[in-house]
This record gives structure tokens, sequence and C-alpha cells, in this order.
């Protein structure tokens, strides 16, 4: 496993770390993202797929105690946008708080996968 | 505002001109207490109020009321009254005395004062009307006293025993490694739907689960505000990881659920409980078997 400084940091710090390993690509989000922030992980995570050819991306959220319409929306349109590209999206550990906020503001989300923490999502992954 | 600030502004009675006349009233009940004690305790009994009490005890707790009524009106502080009603209430709300009863016989105290009045005014027209002023805010305002504190304390005791049904009835239970069982036994609202998708998510956390069976055998009916949460929590689950079998849907529930078109494709029905975790056992790969002879 290694630690890949994406261009993404160069230009502006993500407070997001992006690790490969194997096949897969593992998204650390360490605090709250801001709209455009969201939008260049986004830009670079869709960027990786296509250089690194990774099969599957994932997603830990477990740092965040909220994630608003915005934030869901894009992870959503991520997931579409990197199965388009022929990689499979799982997010991990929604707190409990974080679920039922999203199930009061009934988002749907039917082209990803969750799971309940990193050792789930990659065994969602690989299977 | 609550009732109690609405009584503690109001607790002394507003003093007017004719209440001049309250000290003379006052003087009156006193000397007519045995009297008109008497008088309203046979009313009480004529309108069968007060019946899962003995004649005894209503008499003993008419006493109390009048004194404190008589006092209330002396002293214009509706304090030691409404006190007196929550102690009053606390004592006889267990032996299933009902509002109406309550409101019923302080009303009778009030009308029985009030003809003992006209009876001994009732030479002088204008006196009696000066006596009325007088008395009627002060009895109005001693009969609100004592129905909103009953009220209050019926209330104070259904919400106790709402929380502690709440505590109850919600056990998240694991069965096997990763899988749980939530049985809901009773009736869902909003707020019981909300407490128990809370506690399952939180359980789904602690014990790493993969599969939750949640059994309905014991909840009496299913309407969409219900069935709606029932998905509600399957999808919350679902996003923390963790799939959900829903059993034992009776046969009243599902023709219910269909005839009022509620859409419940997407969730994993099983028939009963045994059928839920036979069926999560195979997901999660247990197998189940029967021992023979040899294994024991």
């Amino acid at each position: 496993m290694k630690i890949d400084e994406g261009p993404s940091r160069a230009r502006a710090p993500v407070p997001a770390s992006i690790l490969s390993q194997g096949t897969n690509l593992i998204v650390s989000i360490h605090t709250a993202l801001d709209d455009e922030q969201l939008m260049l992980l986004q830009r670079d995570l869709l960027d990786r797929v296509g250089r690194q050819r990774a099969k599957g991306i994932l997603i830990d959220v477990a740092a965040l105690d909220v994630l608003d319409s915005f934030a869901i929306r894009t992870l959503a349109d991520l997931a579409y946008m990197a199965q388009l590209r022929g990689a499979e999206t799982v997010v991990v550990g929604i707190s409990p708080e974080v679920a039922m906020a999203m199930v009061r503001l009934a988002v749907e989300m039917p082209l990803m996968r969750t799971a309940l923490d990193l050792e789930e999502g990659l065994q969602c992954l690989t299977s | 505002m609550t009732y109690e600030n609405t009584i503690a502004e109001a607790s002394t009675l507003p003093r007017r001109e004719g209440d001049a006349l309250l000290p003379e009233l006052v003087a009156h009940l006193n000397d007519h207490r045995t009297d008109l004690r008497q008088r309203w305790a046979e009313r009480i009994t004529e309108a069968h109020l007060l019946s899962s009490m003995t004649p005894q005890e209503v008499f003993s707790e008419a006493t109390s009321v009048y004194d404190n009524y008589v006092e209330a009106l002396e002293t214009g502080s509706v304090q030691a009254l409404q006190h007196y009603a929550r102690d009053l209430s606390e004592r006889i709300i267990p032996r299933g005395v009902e509002t109406h009863e309550v409101v019923g016989i302080v009303l009778l105290l009030r009308d029985v004062l009030a003809r003992s009045l006209f009876t001994k005014y009732r030479d002088d027209f204008e006196l009696l009307n000066r006596v009325l002023d007088a008395y009627e805010p002060a009895a109005n305002r001693i009969a609100n006293t004592v129905a909103v504190s009953f009220v209050e304390e019926r209330e104070r005791v259904i919400r106790q025993q709402q929380d502690a049904l709440l505590e109850l009835s919600t056990p998240v239970l694991q069965v096997r490694e990763r899988l749980l069982i939530l049985p809901i036994i009773g009736i869902m609202d909003a707020r019981r739907a909300q407490q128990l998708t809370e506690q399952l998510l939180h359980g789904i956390r602690a014990h790493r689960a993969k599969l939750v069976v949640i059994d309905i055998t014991g909840v009496p009916q299913v309407d969409e505000a219900v069935a709606n949460s029932l998905v509600n929590t399957v999808t919350a689950s679902r996003l923390m990881g963790a799939d959900v079998i829903i059993t034992g849907l009776s046969s009243d529930i599902a023709q219910t659920l269909v005839t009022i078109g509620v859409d419940l494709t997407k969730m994993h029905t099983v028939g009963d409980l045994q059928g839920g975790i036979e069926e999560a056992e195979r997901q999660l790969g247990f197998r189940v078997s029967k021992a023979t002879d040899e294994d024991r």
C-alpha cells in the first residue's frame, strides 16, 4: 500500500487521502468537505480510475458527523460515473446518526453499495 | 406556558372593592361547616360521583377539600390548595377516579356554597349581588386549580408509563455471530419507530451485524405510517451495511398492506421468525444440523 499524493492536492488541500491497494482505491475523508473540495475529489478519483485501471473505489466516511444532501448527491453521482468507467463503489463507515439523517432526507442511492467498515467494504469489493 | 406558571402568576386572587365582604363570607362558611359539608357529601353520593371510594373516604376527603376551599377563599392564595389537589390526585388516580368526577365534585361544592349564600342574603338583593361578585371569581379560580392539578398529575403518570414502556419494549439481541434479532411487540408509533431505529443502528455497529431479523408478530396493527417507518429502518440499516429480513406478517396485515397499496417489494420478508432465522443462517453460511447419538 502506498500513499499517493494526487494532482488535486497540489491545487487545493483536500482533507482526504487516496490510497491504492491492488485494483482498489481507498479514500478516507478526514473532516467535513465543502462543495468545491467534494467536486475536486470526485474529478480526481475519476481520473485515477482510468489511469490506474481501478476496479473498485472504497470511500470511508466514518470521521464525518454530517453528510449533507450535496455530499450524498456527489457520492451517488461518483458511483454512477465510476461504474461507467468500469469501477464499483462502496461507501463504508456511515454512523447511525448519518444513516438516519439520510433516510429522513430520502436520498436514493441505487448504485452505491454500503458496508459497515473498511474490512467489510474490502470483502465486498473482492467478492 | 405551562399551567403551573399560569397558576403561580395568578396565585393571589384579584382583590376588588367587593372583597371587603370576603371575611364575612368566610365566617359564614366556617359557622355552617358541619351542615354544608354534610349536604355536599350527600350531593356527591346522589350524583354517583367517586363511586370507587367508600362513603367514609368520600366524607373525609370532602372535609379536607372543604377546609382547603375555605382557606383559599380566606387567604386569596390557591397555593396550599394546589398542593393538596396534587396530593389528592396522586392518591385517587390509581383507584380509577376520572377527571369528570373531580371536576364534578368541586363544582358541586361551589353550588352548595352559593345556595347557602342565596339563602342567607335573599332579603337584600343588592348585598347578595355584591357577595356573589366577591365569591364567584374566587370560586371559579379554585375549581380551575383543582381540575388543572388533577389533569397535570394524570399526564405526569401517563408520561412516566410511556417512558417505562419505551425502555422495555425494544431489545436488540444477537443470536449468532453477526446476526441480530429485533422482536417488536405492541403498537408502533412515530416516536417508537424512531427510538427503535436508533437502537438497532447502534446495535448493528456494536455487534458488527451483517443481518438483522425484525419480527413483527407482536404488532397488532400495521398501517401506512408503520409500514413506511419499517422501510426507513431497513434503508438506514442497509446504509450501515446490514441487510434486514422482516418476519411475522400476519395474514390480516398482509391483506391490509396490499389493500392500502404500500410498496414493500424492496423488503425481504419471510413467514415466521424461525424461517427468518433459518434464511439468515443460510445467507451467513451457517449450517445447523441435528446432533446424532454419537455426537452427544
